[in-house]
């Protein structure tokens, strides 16, 4: 008996000494970036520990001005691009989902299809001919080509996330409004709407994260220093970085990745949530 | 959970709905007509994006992939002579050759991993949503310019990585500026995003009675008798899921090998992602026409590893319903 919960005790201990060290391993090189960040140039490259003997802020106010303009500038950018990307998402996807949801309308099931399909398009195929197009409209360098097909419904990720959760509402609710003769956008509005917010939160959370690590629509459009946001920014110092300033790379780094992690810190239930039930990244 | 067993949820709700409306058929139908009107304008937004932002655009980009266009003179047609060079650019053949090698490694690696941890982790052992956490922060940074830009250093000369070696003695050159091991520094970065298909795995793992591991234990069968009859067959549907997700996924890369190469996909073409390929094409170079048809090929390469996976699904996912 004795000989047997000693094992179970074993195996446990063994558990969790692997799972800590996978996680240190996961870890270590984002805390040693912060580490790093904090000390003088020369001893990154021969410092791999992560304490550090006189932390230092150097890098970060050497590194906040060394670009053309103050990285506040890019932040700024960023989050003005994200913001249009939460609020257009927000409104365009729920109000599909509830069609899909809630609504009858012919040709439902092919539409549901192809919805699900443009979830797996790659965005290469759509981004020469929509480049074209934006250019010819004299969009590029300005934030419209990242914004406008997120207020066009195109993250069907989400239309799928808000049609699974509109699914599990209890009908009764929106019939009963129906029945004491309120209209679909009313009972959109203050029947499924205050409804489904965590779904809104998860896809508030998504949408910040995926458009603040956006690099590839981001690098296309924006070529003017002007509009650089944060990654192409961040991107056009690595090109101009020398040995010498990796300190205030690592500073603006972190400085990048700090509202990932707070957004995951205070969301981070609702990221979980929202990929068990959709399976999204 | 995946789209075709989504479609036939659809295909059953309908078929009940219809049958409800013959109960109450007058009101229904009314209602339905209501419900249709409403439906378009709630679905505008949608439809809207559907047609500008992504049929009208495919339709562009299939017919430019027939033609010449470098954004200042008018497209001219030149009928399959972007095709023809897809089977002749040997840059495009490399650039192929580095994809398939990525996906082939990283994807089994990052799948095997995360669904361990994710066995491990449902064992209702103490701690687990620090674990959680811990595994999953990777995956919502992963994909960002300065992970690259860490990467970059961790794997350069002196970099984190060269430095811990040092410690055991070991010496070596630069993990990127050296070919043969470019490849394997952007395939340690996808493995490292494990959190993302784990957190799905612990999902379904709690989906599993428990009932069926007290009757496999009542037979006196072994956890890894228990894990390879039960655990493994109920988890095969999101096996399939997270492997089609991964393979898309890693089929599109593009952030990591841009900044840790610079842009150039080097050493000597040895990072040079099909989307890299692309961009170069389609935006350092303009020849849209091409970068274009590349696009189709991308598609079609997607489509077809996407169908393979389905087909191959038959013989190796257990559907329990």
């Amino acid at each position: 008996m004795t000989k047997s919960s000693a094992r179970t005790a074993t195996t446990r201990i063994g558990k969790h000494i692997v799972l800590i060290a996978v996680g240190i391993l996961m870890l270590y090189p984002l805390l040693w970036m912060v580490a790093s960040s904090l000390r003088p140039d020369e001893e990154i490259f021969h410092q791999a520990g992560l304490f550090v003997g006189e932390p230092r802020l150097s890098n970060y106010q050497d590194g906040w001005s060394a670009l053309g303009q103050p990285f506040s500038h890019y932040i700024w950018n960023s989050l003005i691009v994200a913001l249009g990307c939460i609020v257009g998402n927000l409104v365009s996807c729920s109000m599909a989902a509830y069609a899909f949801a809630r609504l009858e309308f012919r040709n439902k099931a092919a539409f549901f299809a192809i919805m699900l399909m443009t979830i797996m398009l790659p965005i290469h195929v759509v981004i020469v001919p929509q480049y074209i197009l934006f250019s010819q409209f004299g969009w590029t360098n300005t934030f419209i080509p990242l914004i406008l097909p997120k207020i066009l419904a195109t993250d069907a990720f989400f239309i799928f996330l808000m049609v699974q959760f509109i699914r599990g509402l209890p009908r009764e609710l929106d019939e009963a409004a129906r029945i004491d003769g309120a209209g679909h956008v009313r009972t959109f509005l203050r029947i499924i709407l205050p409804l489904m917010t965590p779904a809104l939160a998860t896809t508030a959370i998504f949408t910040f994260i995926w458009t603040w690590n956006d690099f590839f629509s981001q690098l296309i459009y924006l070529t003017d220093p002007d509009v650089y946001t944060v990654p192409v920014a961040l991107r056009s110092f690595v090109d101009s970085a020398s040995s010498s300033s990796w300190g205030q790379l690592f500073a603006m780094s972190v400085v990048s990745l700090l509202p990932v992690f707070v957004v995951f810190l205070i969301g981070q239930r609702y990221l979980v949530r929202g990929i068990a039930t959709t399976g999204i990244k | 959970m995946t789209a075709r067993s989504e479609l036939t949820r659809e295909r059953r709700a309908s078929r009940f709905g219809r049958s409800a409306s013959n109960r109450t058929k007058k009101s229904v139908s009314s209602r339905i007509k209501g419900d249709e009107r409403a439906s378009w304008g709630f679905l505008s937004p949608w439809l809207a994006g559907l047609l500008l932002i992504t049929i009208v655009p495919m339709g562009a980009s299939l017919w430019l992939s027939f033609s010449d266009y470098n954004l200042l003179q008018p497209p001219s047609w030149v009928g399959l002579e972007n095709y023809q060079r897809l089977l002749e650019d040997p840059r495009l053949h490399n650039a192929l050759e580095v994809t398939f090698r990525y996906v082939a490694i990283s994807v089994p690696l990052q799948l095997a991993l995360s669904l361990g941890l994710a066995v491990l982790l449902n064992q209702g052992m103490r701690g687990i949503p620090l674990y959680r956490s811990a595994f999953y922060l990777p995956s919502l940074l992963g994909g960002s310019v300065a992970v690259a830009v860490l990467w970059r250093q961790m794997f350069g000369h002196e970099g984190l990585v060269n430095q811990t070696l040092a410690l055991f003695g070991i010496e070596h050159g630069s993990w990127i500026a050296d070919p043969s091991t470019a490849l394997g520094t952007l395939v340690t970065l996808n493995v490292w995003t494990f959190g993302a298909p784990m957190i799905i795995f612990l999902a379904a793992l709690r989906q599993i009675p428990a009932m069926y591991y007290e009757a496999a234990a009542v037979d006196g069968a072994s956890r890894f008798r228990q894990f390879g009859s039960i655990t493994l067959p109920l988890l095969t549907p999101i096996i399939f899921f997270n492997l089609v997700l991964q393979v898309i996924g890693a089929f599109q890369a593009f952030t990591q090998a841009f900044v840790i190469s610079g842009g150039s996909g080097g050493p000597s073409d040895s990072t040079m992602f099909y989307t890299l390929y692309l961009y170069q094409q389609g935006f350092r170079n303009f020849d849209m026409g091409y970068a274009a048809a590349m696009a189709w090929l991308l598609l079609a390469l997607v489509g077809v590893f996407t169908a393979i996976n389905f087909l191959l699904s038959r013989y190796w996912v257990f559907y329990n319903d």
